[in-house]
């Protein structure tokens, strides 16, 4: 397999083409902005919640990035959709990655992480709860 | 100075000497496009420092001993060849730094806390490195003083009609900019602002960080009152620049760093300074790499650099055609004939990390990003931009490949 195809496998390529939750949701019930001081890459996500203001009933994300951020945020998505915020706000990176499921260089990392930082951020903010050390690992380039 | 004809660069002549391109990247030769971040470094300098650092290195100035009389004189030699590399009037007045950015610091903290006030202007322009931004930006709130900004136009070359309507908001005191943009390849009329400067009663502070390695610099002939460089821009090692400023000016600024090298006598009631240059020296210098960057600048000079201006003048515009054949390539920035060896651009809506990425693995190194000039990407409405910038070793066919490459990009993500 070339080079090419290991990192933009298909399934990447379809979620950065075809990003799942593109968009944005009015009145969220948590929202953040992250920014990736690499590339100057941002990204805005929505929350909303189910009534029991726990689960993840929705995600949105807007903004731009490189096609490693945008399906990464895009397979996020998916991913918490239905799960609990306190659950997701300390989710291990490990899970997303081994759905992204390509090698990523130091710098392709950030890229991927972006949105998932940005999603914990806005669970805590909502949750009136402290962001975790290193949760803005993304300032450190 | 008599002008002399140079004979055209001979760039594989010139690449042989760097002993980076020997060595494939993904199993492609290198082609290395990426010189506005940082040169490569040809043998002579690598061979140059082993040799000093074998048989002349011990900290400099105050040895009594031979060897630190011999790494004082290594030392002090690459002073004087930074003199003569930008016709300085005396070795007095260079300071070595570790970057640019060191020296920009040391002018806007060392005379703009001492000159800056409220009603003052500080004026930059919407091209500047956040070097050349941030730190004035920051001065500038410190002090009371205005911030303000020459805007460009759609080409990225600077409004000039502007600065009257910029003075008439107060006093301006400082003006600085770069020679050459880092991410538009603009070649800034620094000569007309320098005037202009004067004029209003301003100094004039130049980046020249992508003009000394690639063109002949004249500080007199240029008038302005400080001109910092970097030594790893220029074929020379990392961790050593230095910043060249007006006698009278140096003379009356307080020292930027305090400790040893820059104090003549140190009491417990009061410290008195050093002379120019040492005053702005605190500390022990990057030695070897000072001597190296005189080494580079031996090679570069050797070379020459009209014929280097030249030769990047050559490859930008073929770059410049043989990207704008792709019709999903925007290129940004002025003419190729008004622009240095940079050429910025997107390729359609692809992401410039993926353009990168793609590129990486034919071997082509290429910088993907903001390139630290983040108000000029919100002045031009994007996030970021790839860019390609040439050097001495550069050659035509590396610029074939990289058209080939964002073809390949754009095709598979575009």
């Amino acid at each position: 397999m070339s080079e090419f195809d290991q990192l933009y496998r298909e399934v990447i390529l379809d979620h950065y083409k075809n990003p799942r939750g593109h968009g944005i949701i009015e009145g969220a019930d948590a929202e953040a902005e992250g920014q990736n001081p690499l590339c100057g890459d941002e990204v805005s996500i929505y929350v909303s919640f189910d009534a029991d203001g726990e689960t993840i009933d929705e995600v949105k994300f807007s903004g731009r990035g490189c096609a490693i951020s945008q399906a990464a945020t895009s397979m996020l998505v998916e991913m918490v959709k239905g799960r609990s915020a306190t659950e997701v706000a300390t989710l291990p990176k490990e899970e997303l990655l081994e759905e992204i499921g390509i090698p990523l260089t130091p710098v392709r990392l950030k890229c991927a992480m972006l949105g998932l930082t940005t999603l914990k951020l806005a669970l805590h903010k909502a949750k009136g709860t402290p962001p975790p050390e290193g949760l803005s690992d993304l300032d450190l380039s | 100075m008599a002008m002399t004809t140079q004979a055209k660069l001979d760039a594989p002549k010139v690449r042989a000497d760097f002993p980076v391109f020997e060595h494939p990247i993904h199993g492609k030769p290198l082609a290395y496009l990426d010189s506005a971040s940082s040169s490569q470094k040809p043998r002579a300098v690598l061979d140059a420092m082993r040799e000093f650092y074998e048989t002349s290195y011990a900290n400099v100035h105050r040895g009594v001993y031979d060897l630190a009389e011999r790494a004082t004189a290594g030392f002090e030699g690459a002073r004087e060849k930074v003199r003569a590399l930008i016709n300085a009037p005396s070795a007095r007045e260079v300071i070595f730094t570790r970057n640019v950015t060191e020296g920009l610091n040391l002018v806007a903290y060392s005379w703009g806390l001492d000159n800056l006030g409220p009603g003052d202007l500080v004026v930059i322009t919407e091209l500047e490195h956040h070097a050349n931004f941030v730190p004035w930006q920051q001065i500038a709130k410190r002090t009371g003083a205005t911030f303000r900004a020459i805007p460009i136009d759609d080409k990225g070359e600077l409004v000039l009609d502007s600065l009257d309507e910029i003075a008439a908001a107060g006093q301006v005191k400082v003006v600085a900019a770069n020679w050459v943009s880092n991410t538009l390849g603009t070649i800034n009329p620094v000569d007309k602002l320098t005037a202009w400067a004067h004029e209003q009663g301003a100094i004039m502070v130049v980046d020249a960080a992508q003009a000394v390695p690639h063109r002949r610099v004249d500080v007199q002939a240029l008038d302005c009152d400080f001109l910092g460089f970097t030594s790893h821009k220029i074929c020379g090692p990392g961790g050593a620049g230095a910043l060249w400023g007006r006698r009278e000016l140096l003379e009356q600024m307080p020292p930027f760093e305090m400790g040893g090298e820059m104090i003549r006598s140190v009491k417990l009631e009061e410290t008195t300074w050093n002379e120019l240059p040492y005053k702005f020296e605190a500390g022990t210098p990057a030695i070897a790499e000072a001597y190296g960057l005189g080494i580079a600048i031996d090679y570069v000079t050797g070379v020459g650099l009209e014929a280097i201006e030249e030769h990047e003048r050559e490859l930008a515009a073929y770059a410049m055609e043989r990207l704008s054949e792709l019709p999903f390539v925007t290129i940004y920035g002025p003419p190729a004939d008004r622009r240095a060896g940079i050429v910025s651009f997107n390729v359609g809506e692809v992401h410039p990390h993926d353009v990168a990425q793609v590129l990486d693995w034919e071997g082509i190194a290429v910088r993907a990003g903001h390139h630290c000039t983040q108000p000029l990407m919100t002045r031009l409405g994007i996030a970021a931009t790839t860019r390609a910038s040439f050097y001495l070793y550069s050659l035509p066919e590396e610029i074939d490949r990289l058209v080939e490459g964002v073809q390949k990009a754009h095709k598979a993500l575009g």
